[in-house]
């Protein structure tokens, strides 16, 4: 099929005066463009019209310099794209006023596309085709749009309180809108009614880098304050990472707890049974009921040695100094550990109170022969008509440390709970500038 | 004189048919609407200039749609409150008609359906209702009233000199849209989708000025 071509490109660019100030005004989207506000006067005109009729006389304003100057261009989504509109617009809050830019983006084939900055936040915006769906989750409004939910944000009137450049639509210092806002980090869908027409718009929240690497040609664009509504929480991810971790870790901490009690070895070194009467020794303060146990041999690894103590201790206690005496090098570590055991009823019932057996557990023990020397002493014991005290020790090498790893579980808790402390800190920073600001925003944590 | 060419009646002109069926062209030279019956092009009018659109697309324009190309013969120009917008004619690969609309660079195609459900009287039509056709949901966004402001290339049928014409718009949840065009009566129903500029693989579009062509690209 033959085709006709024309072989000259199209002008998109033209310039022209002012009809309020007679500056020089320079159109950049062609046959697009509806309403050009003079740069110079502000003045708002009809681009449809041959004589550009002043559609809103130019007001005194304070000048505004968007950060993205007209001309501008950047490439957003693998796309070029000029800056040739921007407007300021503007919601009351409890008597205070908030203000945000929106940037109009162009490309010839492409067509146009949007930018917001608040505070050195930016969200590339598209006009939506697909229509979102609302309804109500768990008492607040909500949004879903292709099976994602977004949560209601926020709802304010917008007003436009600042423009320049050229639109495709009729703009007017004034202009009035409904806005609502539902998020989904990083997404976020408002939803415009200006009369009876709804606009839903889709944007995407974009950091201060990759508008900078967008935008090479501009500096000095801010970075941003605060959180903003869409901004992802750097701890979202994070905070689930940290537990996924820490699942990981516990299961490796369960296997070699297994491992351990499975292949520890236990070892009977010594068990002995003793007896303690202290009235062998009563009113006679030279003799020492110590004694020392026979030799018993530790091999292997450094390990450890754990000594058990079971009495017949009641309504009384026994107090016995241990020493563990390394035979070859004639160095001891000494302990004392107290046993004591006492029982009763009174209006609450039976009680008891202590235990008559007790464990120690002394660590890295090297190979080696030892032996135990054990001094005991008694507080009642062998007081007159007393029965004496009996008592066995059992020394066992290699025994699984249980303790080590309730220690290692409680640390290994502390970069998840402290995750996830900080995530809730965030997502609260977020909904602090909601509509449900009172309402704690914790229960919005990732 | 052969289905293809043509001499115009009113200035003698080549006339040139990119489609087969075309029912109404519109001379190059002299903007004379000409209706064809069988062999004869009869002259009903003569539209201006098409006001400038800097719309990417022409007549010759390809494309290509559900894997399936297609070209640009024709063209339905409307004004509405809110600028301009175009209807493209294209006729699809296998000689049947559909349109590619351009309102404001937003791109959709759809075609003419034949109705499995009635389609409803433009009086009692709102802002968010909902209607059901080929098994899918669409809710009313939009009414819109336009003008009709000229036309150009090869039409399926003979479209000329409307004053006024009622429009409704119909979204959905995936993308899909519905037109009810009621300057027809019965009115038509066109049904479609949204598209963007890349998806519709568009070739043989215009340049500009001061747009590099790797700009039509995306990366």
């Amino acid at each position: 099929m033959a085709t006709s071509v024309a072989p000259q490109p199209t002008p998109l660019v033209r310039s022209f005066t002012c009809p309020s100030c007679g500056g020089a005004i320079a159109q950049r989207t062609g046959g697009w463009a509806q309403t050009i506000v003079c740069p110079q006067c502000g003045a708002v005109l009809d681009a449809d019209d041959a004589s550009l009729r002043i559609l809103q006389a130019a007001e005194q304003r304070e000048r505004i310099r968007p950060l993205l100057p007209l001309g501008t261009r950047g490439t957003l989504s693998g796309v070029l794209y000029e800056v040739t509109g921007f407007q300021r617009r503007q919601i009351v809050v409890d008597g205070v006023a908030y203000h945000w830019n929106e940037y109009l983006l162009f490309n010839p084939w492409h067509g146009f596309r949007y930018l917001s900055e608040y505070g050195g936040h930016w969200n590339e915006i598209e006009v939506l085709k697909r229509q979102p769906v609302t309804r109500v989750t768990g008492g607040r409004p909500a949004a879903q749009l292709e099976g994602q939910l977004f949560k209601h944000f926020q709802t304010a009137d917008a007003e436009t309180v600042y423009v320049l450049g050229e639109f495709p639509w009729e703009i007017r210092y004034g202009d009035r809108a409904q806005t609502q806002d539902y998020i989904s980090p990083p997404r976020l869908l408002s939803a415009e009614l200006t009369g009876e027409e709804q606009t839903w718009s889709l944007g995407t929240y974009r950091t201060a880098d990759e508008m900078r690497r967008a935008f090479p040609d501009v500096k000095g664009l801010p970075s941003p304050t605060g959180v903003f509504a869409n901004q992802p929480s750097p701890y979202a991810g994070r905070a689930k990472r940290l537990w996924t971790t820490w699942v990981l870790l516990v299961l490796g901490l369960i296997g070699m707890l297994v491992v351990n009690q499975l292949f520890a070895a236990r070892t009977l070194l010594l068990s002995e049974r003793y007896v303690y009467d202290k009235a062998a020794f009563a009113g006679d303060s030279t003799v020492s009921g110590a004694f020392v146990t026979p030799v018993f041999t530790a091999t292997g690894r450094p390990s450890n040695i754990e000594i058990a103590i079971e009495s017949d201790v009641d309504q009384d206690w026994m107090y016995l100094n241990i020493a563990l005496v390394d035979v070859a090098r004639g160095s001891a570590r000494e302990f004392g550990r107290e046993i004591s055991y006492y029982s009763g009823r009174d209006s609450d019932g039976s009680w008891s109170e202590g235990s008559r057996r007790d464990r120690v557990r002394i660590p890295a023990v090297p190979a080696g022969e030892y032996y135990l020397r054990v001094e005991p002493e008694g507080g009642d014991i062998g007081r007159i008509g007393g029965a004496p005290v009996q008592y066995s020790l059992t020394v066992r090498r290699d025994v699984p440390n249980m303790g080590f790893y309730a220690i290692a579980f409680l640390v290994l808790l502390l970069p998840p709970v402290f995750g996830g402390i900080a995530s809730a800190s965030f997502e609260g920073r977020r909904w602090a500038e909601s509509d449900y600001a009172s309402s704690s925003g914790s229960d919005d944590g990732e | 004189m052969n289905a293809r060419t043509a001499s115009c009646p009113n200035c003698g002109a080549a006339i040139r048919f990119r489609y087969a069926q075309a029912v109404q062209t519109v001379c190059e030279y002299c903007k004379a609407v000409l209706v064809r019956h069988d062999l004869d092009l009869t002259q009903i009018g003569t539209v201006g200039a098409l006001p400038a659109t800097s719309s990417p697309i022409q007549l010759g324009t390809t494309g290509r749609w559900h894997d399936r190309p297609f070209e640009v013969v024709g063209r339905l120009q409307y004004r509405w409150e809110r600028g301009r917008w175009s209807e493209w004619h294209c006729v699809m690969g296998g000689g049947e008609s559909a349109w590619l609309s351009d309102a404001q660079l937003e791109y959709a195609m759809s075609r003419l359906a034949t109705p499995d459900r009635a389609v409803p009287p433009a009086p009692s039509l709102t802002v968010g209702q909902r209607f059901e056709w080929e098994e899918t949901a669409y809710t009313v966004t939009t009414l819109t009233q336009a003008h009709y402001e000229g036309t150009e290339g090869d039409l399926p049928f003979q479209y000329w000199d409307k004053r006024v014409c009622w429009f409704a718009d119909l979204g959905n949840v995936t993308g899909k849209f519905a037109t009810i065009d009621y300057s027809e009566s019965p009115p038509l129903l066109y049904l479609g989708e949204y598209c963007t500029f890349a998806e519709l693989s568009l070739g043989n579009v215009r340049e500009f000025d001061e747009w590099p062509a790797a700009a039509r690209t995306a990366r």
